[in-house]
């Protein structure tokens, strides 16, 4: 766990980067530093670690004080992850990925068998691992940035807008397979970012910072996104707040229509309906066909109209939401855990569950910290 | 100093012959050095062969390059011909490389906006490229004609006038007034020979002081 | 002509004794390598020291305008100083070796100032955060990495005593300069070029002996050799780096 404790930051020149910050980044969560450009998260990130030292206050690794730590020590404990992911280019990959282990000391076999191991981790081809930097696209270069942070399976992780310095397509897969890797390692993170789709959507809790850095609000994200703090935070996290936090409500149970369908090669069975859902023989569904079209033939891959997305049972309002409002038939396509075709829900059955649904309750006392009282809540001793 | 007041007409006639010993290569090995670093980065399979020449011919000591020159061109070896040969091949050497470098710094972007605007070939050197990579080619330029004024002092060596000679006659006779005042003489021709450039390189790139300005 | 500059070539007297080739040939290496040495152990550190902490750079702009000075006036002007004070034959000698010494300094700064300089910021970042100390950050990440620049700068610094040192044999300094010198003093032509020949050969086959080692002992990662297979995959870095491993050294002042 890493705390804040009325941390300062103040430049010779007079300018205050972080200003009085506290906050608690709780143990195995994912706490996500967001703000304009000047709001300080960089520096806050960078206090940590002791890149920057603060002006006034302390910060805390699990209860002891980070400025009375030896500096190369703290920082060997700690993954760091920045944006252009600073790969060392007179070295090969393996080897980068290697860089804190060798520092540690271990030896060289423990340290390329895992530097392998984690180049598979992040996503990699094994023959990557002997080639240069310069010879790997902005993604992969970011992927073993990642790799060499885990190298020595630190239980912290300091990320520096990691994912800004590549195009959108590939920031999304390396978002995912980012919280994949945390589902399976649980480290305790703190991510900064500009870009608050990407807080919400990685942060177990988000901090958001205002231009002088003062604290403005931390809370979870579905709290965020329901009650934001004040003006400043409301404008921030922008528009489409009602529809994204639907992202984080599991759709309740919703009463599905059974579906007929017709599996993928087969004729379709005489039907007036405009449109028919076509599956595989495993009752995937595969994507919808319209049968004056099909007619008496059988069904055929080039037919199909894939524009709608498709729902999990438990999964959210929002993903239910979208299934509807994109099928072409109208009827948003529910599938089980397996991904086996459960039946079809209408978007106005969708919207009564969301009528229905409760939101995060407000804390009246505290709005700024009032989002995050759960998280930090079982982290209160010192 | 009373040398120099004494013999200044002297000071004056050796500077001169040192301008020109060393800024007619400077001149001619510029213009040279033009279409051989524009193919240079033009065809790129054509930058190691050319680079590598050059930079071989760079290689060379000065003194060895002036003794050379009868052999080669045929003159008297008291010749200055040998000298402004000489040191054109290596203003040739030296800024051929730097020519090339710079037309490959100018963006990409720009160069193929510019052919889609219908420059094409020598238009488009002189009115794109070689401007975008002045500043460069005027660095090398600098170290050129600095290089050049200390080379040609050496000429002395070989018979050739100027103001070397201060230097040679300077520490033959033991009159440090004369070593002194040609050493002066040639740091000062540099200095201005550098100024030149720089004011130059300016007076064409008037982009460059407005980003300077406002930044 | 070229049948005289031949004779003098295939001449045996020419390659024996004192005043033969070889001997004057290994005279000319071992004083290139003092004067080398000499500005190494000034001009490493402190370009290391201006690289690594960014202070004093005005040491470097000094050391590149050292450049105006000629270098002939130079040589002439440290041996009359300095030989005064010098009994022996080395009043011949030393004055020179300091001049080289001294005329091997800016680019051998420069060259390890810009390689340090050179290193990505963001590789200098992360070494630190991933909890190098100063010292680590410098040997494993900054010198690698300035290699390329300093390698570059150490053949300028060897073209330049080598070529300075040929025109030194004017105040009485051996090597190959000394058949220049000695040739044009006597009026005999062959011995003038084969001398001009000699060094010519020996600049370039040093300069070809760096480049051999540039190739050696930097990462492949900084000079754009092509590794690990072919492929859209396999490419080979920018011709920014690759600048620095091309044959031709940065340009200086030879002499």
């Amino acid at each position: 766990m890493i705390r804040f404790d009325a941390v300062t930051k103040q430049f010779p020149g007079g300018t205050v980067a972080v200003d009085e910050l506290t906050l608690t980044a709780p143990t195995g969560k994912i706490t996500v530093l967001v703000g304009p450009s000047g709001c300080g998260k960089t520096t806050s990130l960078r206090m940590v670690n002791r890149m920057i030292e603060p002006t006034r206050g302390t910060i805390t690794l699990d209860g002891q004080d980070t400025g009375r730590m030896n500096q190369a020590d703290l920082r060997r404990g700690m993954g760091y992850v920045i944006q252009h992911a600073g790969l060392f280019p007179h070295r090969t990959v393996l080897d980068n990925i290697g860089t804190v282990p060798r520092l540690l000391g271990w030896d060289k076999k423990k340290t390329r068998d895992t530097s392998r191991e984690l180049l598979e981790r992040v996503g990699l081809a094994p023959e990557l691992g002997e080639r240069y930097p310069a010879q790997l696209s902005g993604g992969q270069q970011q992927r073993v940035g990642v790799a060499r942070a885990l190298a020595a399976d630190p239980p912290v992780m300091l990320m520096d807008e990691p994912f800004s310095a590549v195009d959108p397509v590939v920031r999304e897969q390396l978002q995912d397979e980012f919280l994949r890797l945390q589902g399976e390692l649980g480290k305790t993170i703190i991510f900064v970012t500009h870009d608050i789709d990407e807080a919400i959507k990685l942060g177990d809790q988000v901090a958001v910072l205002r231009v002088g850095g003062r604290l403005a609000q931390v809370a979870e994200p579905a709290y965020l996104l329901a009650h934001p703090a004040d003006d400043f935070v409301a404008d921030f996290v922008g528009r489409d707040r009602g529809y994204r936090a639907l992202g984080f409500q599991e759709a309740p149970r919703l009463s599905l229509h059974s579906e007929p369908t017709v599996v993928l090669g087969e004729r379709p069975e005489p039907t007036d309906a405009g449109w028919l859902l076509v599956v595989d023989d495993d009752r995937h569904p595969l994507g919808w066909v319209e049968p004056r079209r099909i007619g008496d033939r059988p069904v055929a891959e080039a037919d199909l109209h894939r524009g709608g997305t498709v729902a999990r049972e438990h999964g959210s309002l929002r993903a239910a939401l979208d299934a509807a409002l994109s099928a072409p038939s109208r009827r948003g396509v529910v599938v089980d855990g397996g991904g086996v075709l459960s039946g079809t829900v209408l978007a106005h059955e969708v919207l009564n569950a969301i009528e229905t649904t409760e939101r995060p309750q407000r804390d009246e006392s505290d709005p700024v910290h009032g989002g995050a009282a759960a998280l930090r809540g079982d982290e209160d001793t010192p | 100093m009373t040398w120099l007041a004494d013999n200044w007409n002297t000071v004056l006639t050796l500077t001169w012959r040192s301008l020109y010993l060393a800024g007619i290569p400077l001149v001619l090995g510029f213009v040279v050095s033009i279409p051989l670093g524009w193919m240079a980065s033009r065809w790129s399979r054509t930058y190691p062969a050319i680079i590598t020449t050059t930079g071989l011919l760079y290689t060379i000591p000065s003194l060895a390059m002036f003794v050379m020159m009868p052999v080669l061109l045929g003159t008297k070896i008291l010749d200055p011909v040998n000298v402004i040969v000489a040191m054109t091949i290596y203003t040739v050497a030296l800024l051929a490389r730097t020519v090339a470098d710079g037309l490959n710094a100018v963006p990409d972007d720009i160069a193929q906006a510019a052919t889609a605007m219908g420059y094409r070939g020598a238009r488009r050197l002189f009115g794109v490229e070689l401007p975008l990579a002045a500043p460069v080619v005027a660095a090398g330029l600098r170290v050129a004609a600095v290089s050049n004024v200390s080379i040609v002092s050496v000429a002395t060596l070989i018979g050739v006038s100027q103001l070397g000679d201060l230097l040679v006659d300077g520490y033959n006779r033991v009159i440090w007034g004369e070593l002194l005042s040609g050493i002066i003489a040639c740091v000062l021709l540099a200095l201005a020979f550098d100024a030149v450039i720089v004011l130059g390189t300016r007076a064409v790139t008037p982009w460059l002081r407005v980003q300077a300005a406002r930044a | 002509m070229i049948n005289s500059i031949w004779a003098w070539f295939t001449d045996p007297v020419n390659w024996q004794g004192e005043d033969g080739i070889p001997h004057r040939t290994l005279q000319h290496l071992e004083y290139t390598a003092m004067a080398v040495l000499l500005a190494a152990v000034i001009a490493i550190p402190l370009g290391l020291w201006v690289g690594h902490t960014g202070r004093a750079r005005w040491l470097v702009s000094l050391a590149n305008s050292v450049r105006a000075v000629p270098t002939l006036g130079l040589l002439l002007a440290a041996t009359l100083w300095l030989g005064a004070y010098i009994q022996s034959d080395l009043a011949f000698t030393l004055p020179s070796i300091l001049v080289l010494g001294l005329l091997a300094i800016p680019p051998l700064l420069a060259g390890t100032y810009a390689g340090i300089e050179a290193v990505p910021p963001a590789a200098r970042d992360a070494a630190l955060g991933v909890g190098m100390t100063s010292g680590q950050v410098l040997r494993q990440v900054e010198v690698p990495n300035g290699l390329p620049l300093f390698m570059s700068g150490l053949r300028s610094a060897v073209l330049q005593v080598v070529a300075t040192a040929t025109v030194a044999a004017f105040v009485g300094l051996g090597g190959l300069g000394r058949f220049l010198i000695d040739g044009i003093a006597l009026g005999d032509y062959p011995q003038t070029a084969g001398g001009a020949i000699l060094v010519a050969v020996l600049a370039v086959v040093l300069d070809g002996v760096f480049a051999l080692v540039q190739r050696g002992v930097v990462s492949p990662g900084l000079s754009g050799r092509r590794v690990g297979g072919r492929g859209k995959d396999s490419r080979s870095v920018s011709v920014e780096a690759d600048r620095s491993s091309t044959d031709a050294p940065t340009p200086v002042a030879p002499a």
